[in-house]
């Protein structure tokens, strides 16, 4: 059995956090909720621990920041044993992010960011301006939202509040249980990718919780897919674990359509953007015509001035001369942004009357499109791929069979 | 209503059965100043027209020695001390105790202690005014032991439910950012309780305003002394000003007792 406590492909360095035979025994309770659990968590990474319910996900992680004490074994974190110190100055040092959020109610989203930072003493001034650039960071607009109290937020903006409040401290290290289990799955969607693009810059070491295997290849740097007792099952990479799952229990959990689940690893950034013709917003119907001549596609994007997209125009459309430019065809609902999957812009582009998305950067500008042709190829590429993975097994299977008769 | 004494093995503490408070005019911030004065307006129009009318009346001498302007005065004292200092020893007792029990390790002393704050509230009040004239003295203290006996359990009651109803992730989320369990207790738990104590607070109060008119067969003053000057010399106009003005007396401080508890409630809840 191949060692599956340290991820395969690891680049060698301290990792951030290792945990060394942790086990947590419940009084009155006969089987331990984790097993001398051994693991690594390299610097930088967003580890996923994902398992069925009651498989001692959440109960590990809690073990990481002493709000369960570890019955036994040692926790290191940057190459400090933090087993014994001050529980409580041990968290200060960890952002925590769980699925309810917690703020508190009776301070505004300002004051629930500054709970850490006050802890440690920082001054006014210095609060005042992180808790500025945490919200702005994760898009809540400070001006507006620094002095609501949380009932006056949607799910989606506590979740956001939420993550703030555990970044406030820039701790190296983030816990975050399921923290957008309780969002609707349009939020849910929007909050992954927006965190993931926030993740690209902060670079924290993260271990999330949680029990969806899509999220999990979706967020996952690595992937611990865990059994009863916080057992490992595997450790690796999404690409890996989707592709060559160690076990049964591995390959049960991912469930059927894990080369359909592969689409959920390719982001929109690794593929060829298709190029559909464009047309600023004050352009003249013959400027717009041309553009639309100049290529093979059947319809034009209007831009405006920050180059977002506005609305697609077909060529009959072009036509109408009773309307501008910005009220004639279909509004450019399906946009994606780099960082989203195919599987978000398969989504997207299902619900479009041309068959693509458009890609567009962190400010809204256009870059380019996904076209379904481009994702189809994709899909019979993972398809071929699958079918040649159960045939070489087939293959295997026969010359055993023909070897032992 | 809540308060009744309920034997200690059923007394669960789940909220809303047995919170405390009645109802509110004051939900939401935007009362309107005639919210606030409304009240207090009617209430002294009411005693203003009894006493114009009670001295517009032919009394007799017994009527004007009870009736005496000083007197009243000096009764009405009385029972706001009695009133206030009672409650004031009820929070200073219950909410502690409220606190302590509410702690992890505590739950082997709830039930005894409900039940003995049970016993307080179910022996009529009269009774345990007399009792400690037997045993002890009679006068201003032994009456405020009398009230903090009888009112005590909705303070406490309240004050276990306002902090047991606090949403756990929100405790555990303060935890997880590496807050004390005392900074915990102190900046989330009693604020985020606070609108519930109040209500327990409120009702002490309106139970202390009350049983303070029998503070009077302790000799301990107070409102009750007109009531009862005027029932024992049987003149009906005295118990009429006794019976309007400590009426007024209780409406007007469960009013106080509302906008206290809008205006301390933290923002945000």
């Amino acid at each position: 059995m191949p060692d599956v406590t340290t991820p395969s492909g690891g680049n060698g360095a301290e990792p951030m956090i290792r945990l060394q035979d942790l086990s947590k025994v419940f009084p009155g309770q006969a089987k331990p909720a984790v097993d001398s659990l051994d693991m690594t968590i390299a610097a930088g990474e967003i580890v996923v621990l994902v398992g069925p319910s009651g498989c001692g996900k959440t109960t590990t992680m809690r073990l990481i920041n002493r709000l369960i004490e570890p019955t036994s074994g040692r926790i290191i974190l940057e190459g400090e044993d933090v087993t014994k110190v001050n529980p409580d100055r041990l968290r200060r040092r960890i952002g925590y992010v769980i699925q309810q959020v917690g703020l508190f109610p009776h301070h505004t989203i300002a004051d629930n960011i500054a709970t850490v930072p006050r802890m440690l003493g920082w001054d006014d001034k210095r609060i005042r301006a992180r808790v500025d650039e945490l919200l702005a960071m994760v898009g809540l607009e400070p001006a507006t939202y620094r002095s609501r109290y949380p009932k006056h937020l949607s799910g989606g903006q506590r979740q956001r509040a939420g993550v703030a409040r555990a970044l406030s401290a820039d701790p190296s290290v983030m816990l975050m249980d399921e923290p957008f289990g309780a969002i609707d799955p349009i939020t849910r969607d929007r909050l992954q990718n927006e965190f993931l693009r926030l993740q690209e810059t902060i670079r924290k070491t993260i271990i999330f919780v949680t029990h969806d295997i899509d999220e999990a290849i979706k967020m996952g740097d690595r992937i611990a897919i865990l059994r009863e007792g916080s057992k490992i099952a595997q450790y690796d990479t999404p690409e890996r674990i989707l592709t060559a799952p160690a076990d049964d229990f591995v390959a049960d959990f991912i469930g059927a359509g894990a080369s359909l689940k592969r689409l959920g690893l390719t982001r929109v950034r690794d593929v060829e953007l298709v190029q559909w013709p464009t047309a600023p917003r004050g352009a003249s119907r013959p400027e717009v015509l041309e553009a639309l001549r100049g290529s093979d596609k059947g319809a034009v994007l209007i831009l405006d001035e920050q180059r977002r997209p506005v609305r697609w125009v077909s060529a009959r459309e072009i036509q109408r001369e009773d309307l501008p430019l910005s009220e004639i065809g279909l509004p450019s609902d399906a946009v994606v942004q780099p960082q989203a999957t195919l599987a978000d812009a398969l989504n997207e582009m299902l619900a479009s009357r041309f068959g693509c998305a458009a890609v567009v950067d962190g400010s809204g500008a256009y870059l380019g499109s996904v076209e379904f042709g481009t994702v189809s190829a994709i899909i019979q590429e993972l398809r071929r791929d699958a079918r040649e993975q159960s045939r070489a097994a087939a293959d295997e299977l026969h010359a055993a069979q023909a070897a032992r008769s | 209503m809540a308060l009744t004494g309920r034997p200690a093995a059923e007394a669960d503490l789940s909220a809303g059965s047995m919170v405390a408070g009645g109802t509110d005019v004051f939900r939401g911030r935007s009362t309107s100043l005639m919210g606030y004065l409304g009240l207090p307006i009617a209430l002294i129009i009411v005693c203003a027209v009894t006493l114009a009318w009670v001295f517009a009346q032919d009394l007799g001498s017994i009527e004007r020695r009870v009736l005496e302007p000083g007197g009243i005065v000096e009764a009405f004292a009385k029972h706001m001390a009695l009133t206030f200092v009672s409650t004031v020893f009820v929070i200073l007792i219950a909410v502690p105790l409220g606190v302590l029990l509410t702690r992890p390790g505590a739950r082997l002393m709830v039930p005894p202690v409900i039940a003995l704050a049970n016993i307080g509230q179910a022996v009529p009040s009269i009774g345990v005014l007399v009792i400690l004239a037997l045993v002890w003295d009679i006068g201003f203290w032994p009456a405020i032991v009398a009230l903090v006996v009888y009112s005590i359990l909705p303070v406490l009651r309240n004050t276990m439910v306002g902090l047991q109803q606090v949403d756990q992730p929100t405790i555990e989320a303060a935890r997880g950012m590496g807050m004390t369990k005392r900074a915990v207790l102190q900046k989330i738990e009693l604020p985020l309780a606070v609108p519930v104590i109040l209500a327990g607070v409120r009702t002490a109060l309106v139970i202390n305003v009350g049983t303070a008119t029998l503070a009077t067969f302790v000799n301990a003053g107070g409102l009750g002394d007109i009531i009862n000057g005027g029932l024992v010399s049987n003149r009906q106009t005295v118990v009429l000003v006794g019976s309007v003005l400590s009426a007024s007396v209780a409406l007007f401080i469960d009013h106080l007792g509302g906008i206290a508890e809008t205006r301390l409630s933290p923002k945000g809840l």
